[in-house]
């Protein structure tokens, strides 16, 4: 049952992949990225790590390719003509790219990796911890400094979209919290007499 | 333990404590008005940390199980970057203020992204070399594109931030072949498992991308293609910060991969890093000739100066390491004195960068024209300059690493490049008249910071101000 779920899942992942790449539609393209995460998130469940399968579920179908498909769908790209452009450089990039799988066929053909990695690669966590722990023990803890530091990261990112982007207008009526709560009827009203047949 | 650590790391908390009070501080009063005052706020934390890890820091201590390494070597990377960082945050004070781009947040990113250097000099993990060179760039692509009105400055931003993107990818990439042959991402572990004349394949191709990451960082070719379009493109203050700070950190980060990860198979990476060397000299010597934008010029002054840098770490010596230390110091108080004339280069209050404005102009101001023919002299490397000591370092090293193919080429690449510098000197002394001149306002800090750059090109002869023990010290540290 597992080995049909496997090659059922990697399928999915790679069949994404590739309609991803080819659809026409970009649109498409995005709803078969996120088949291709949720087949990966499948193959995580299968080797029992279900925290990451959750965290990619949430964070890449839920935010990041939601993301994508408004800012897809907002955008007014012109996909044709960058794929037009594409085509011109096309023989000159798949020429590298053949390059570099060779070469990664002769890597890959001599391979020898070392003993300690083997033994990290075997050595089971403890099993009344569990996964989601486990990890947590790991970041806040031997990976506490890189953790800080990716706030930082994520820090300088949201004051650079702010610099950026942000505009301060003088003609946009902002709302004064404190001058609302001032105000009182005296303030606010005033009565008039109206004399009927009259008007102001 | 994490007491410990944590002291170790203090210089960088408190940077990151300042940028972040700073920020707060700013957005909660009164905007940016205060940032003239951030600014030197800045430079009096940033010249204040550097006196403080240059006095105290003494032997080598290890933090977070070896992902931070505090040594002689990173300490010395910590307090050029720190001072030059100063230096043009001072100097940019008056260019931004007179165009409306003095924001608070950029003497916040500035500090921000020198947290992220100083991550990377000290860097003893591949995630923790990433981390540190992503808060470097990230801030540093903002700052890119400050001018956000000007096409060309969010062109010079955007450009930065996607190959700048995807050199990230290219490093990533190499992290994670390294991390597999390897079977760990600690430097401390890879260099156990690169015994000499036994490294693996895999672990080679993982260097190979590894390097060529770090090389679009120090901007050598054929990985320069960005660096003219962004210092063009970016306010000239920005262009500044780029040409000095980011590089000696960038090399620092390149020493400290190849000799703390990769130490025992210096003949592998070797030959690697002079090939990149001597493609950068020549480069930079010839396609700065037809430059007439005095930042463009820079730009490649800049990759040609970063392939002498890098000739010194293609010695894999200790001697080799020391030359580029002295080389990168002597380069960017050179570069913080040319900025501070380009800076200067007015016409009616409005910048201009152009090279033939520059004709006759030590009729105008014998002064200012003197020190720059200094700073020329000494960035062509003529000597008595402390320009010339700098390269002699790097061409000492080369030759008693037996690279003297290298050695040679780089002595030529020299005298190519001395044209485009002593055109400017010609521009200056014997151009044309023009009836248009620039203005001869009075300089200012700006005119300080030149005089006083050209000053310790030629007084620096001497002794070098004690930089050559501590480069050697420095030096020392990281290669064993």
């Amino acid at each position: 049952m597992s080995v049909f779920s496997f090659y059922l899942f990697a399928t999915c992942v790679i069949a994404g992949g590739l309609f991803t790449v080819i659809s026409r539609n970009p649109v498409h393209s995005v709803l078969w990225l996120i088949l291709s995460f949720l087949s990966a998130a499948g193959l995580f469940v299968l080797l029992g790590a279900e925290f990451v399968a959750m965290l990619l579920i949430i964070v890449y179908v839920g935010a990041v390719a939601v993301l994508f498909l408004f800012v897809v769908m907002m955008l007014d790209v012109d996909f044709a003509e960058l794929k037009a452009e594409m085509a011109r450089y096309m023989p000159l990039a798949l020429l590298i790219g053949l390059v570099i799988l060779m070469q990664f066929v002769m890597a890959f053909g001599a391979w020898e990796s070392n003993v300690a990695a083997e033994g990290l690669r075997t050595q089971v966590t403890d099993p009344t911890v569990h996964n989601t722990a486990a990890l947590g023990l790991i970041l806040y803890d031997d990976y506490f400094l890189l953790f800080q530091l990716a706030g930082l990261i994520l820090l300088v990112a949201m004051i650079g979209a702010i610099v950026l982007t942000l505009r301060h207008r003088v003609d946009v009526k902002r709302q004064d919290v404190v001058a609302q709560m001032m105000r009182d009827p005296a303030k606010a009203m005033e009565l008039k007499d109206v004399k009927p047949g009259q008007g102001l | 333990m994490i007491s410990a650590d944590l002291n170790i790391i203090l210089p960088e908390i408190l940077l990151s404590a300042f940028a972040l009070l700073g920020l707060m501080g700013a957005v909660y009063t009164t905007k940016d008005k205060t940032g003239g005052l951030l600014v030197w706020l800045t430079a009096i934390v940033f010249v204040a940390l550097a006196a403080w890890i240059g006095l105290t820091g003494e032997g080598t201590r290890v933090a977070f199980n070896g992902m931070f390494i505090e040594d002689g070597f990173a300490r010395f990377a910590k307090v050029t970057i720190l001072l030059s960082a100063a230096a043009v945050l001072v100097m940019s004070e008056g260019y931004m203020k007179a165009r409306g781009l003095l924001r608070f947040e950029y003497p916040m990113l500035v500090a921000l992204s020198a947290v992220g250097m100083m991550m990377m000099v000290s860097a003893g993990d591949l995630m923790a070399l990433y981390m540190g060179l992503e808060l470097q760039s990230l801030a540093l692509y903002v700052v890119a594109s400050l001018r956000r009105d000007s096409v060309k400055s969010t062109e010079a931003g955007l450009k930065y931030f996607v190959l700048g993107a995807l050199s990230s990818g290219v490093l990533l990439y190499g992290a994670s072949l390294v991390y597999g042959y390897a079977g760990t991402t600690l430097f401390s572990g890879i260099i156990t498992t690169a015994q000499s004349g036994n490294v693996s394949l895999g672990l080679l191709f993982g260097l190979v991308f590894l390097i060529s990451g770090m090389a679009f960082k120090v901007s050598a070719v054929p990985f320069h293609m960005w660096t003219p379009d962004v210092y063009e493109g970016s306010p000239t203050p920005v262009t500044a910060f780029f040409a000095t700070a980011p590089k000696v950190a960038a090399m620092g980060l390149f020493a400290r991969v190849l000799h703390d990860a990769f130490g025992n198979a210096i003949s592998d990476w070797s030959q690697i890093v002079a090939l990149l060397s001597v493609l950068s000299m020549f480069l930079g010597a010839i396609a700065a000739i037809g430059q007439t934008n005095i930042k463009r010029l820079m730009a490649f002054s800049s990759i040609a100066h970063m392939g002498y840098a890098l000739m010194g770490l293609a010695a894999g010596t200790v001697l080799g390491v020391q030359a580029m230390l002295v080389y990168m110091a002597i380069y960017v108080t050179m570069n913080v004195g040319t900025f501070a004339f380009i800076l200067m280069m007015q016409k009616d209050g409005a910048p201009v960068t152009d090279i033939s404005s520059l004709n006759m102009y030590s009729k105008t101001n014998p002064g200012r024209a003197l020190a720059m023919l200094v700073l020329l002299f000494s960035l062509a490397g003529v000597p008595p300059m402390l320009g010339f000591f700098g390269k002699l370092y790097v061409l000492r090293a080369a030759y008693e690493a037996d690279l003297v193919w290298l050695a040679i080429a780089g002595v030529i690449a020299s005298v190519i490049g001395a044209y485009y510098y002593l055109r400017i000197v010609f521009y200056m002394y014997f151009g044309e008249e023009q009836s248009e001149q620039l203005d001869n306002s009075r300089g200012g800090i700006l005119g300080g910071f030149l005089i006083a750059s050209a000053l310790i090109m030629v007084l620096g002869i001497a002794n070098m101000f004690g930089l050559e023990g501590a480069a050697a010290a420095a030096a020392g540290a990281l290669v064993n």
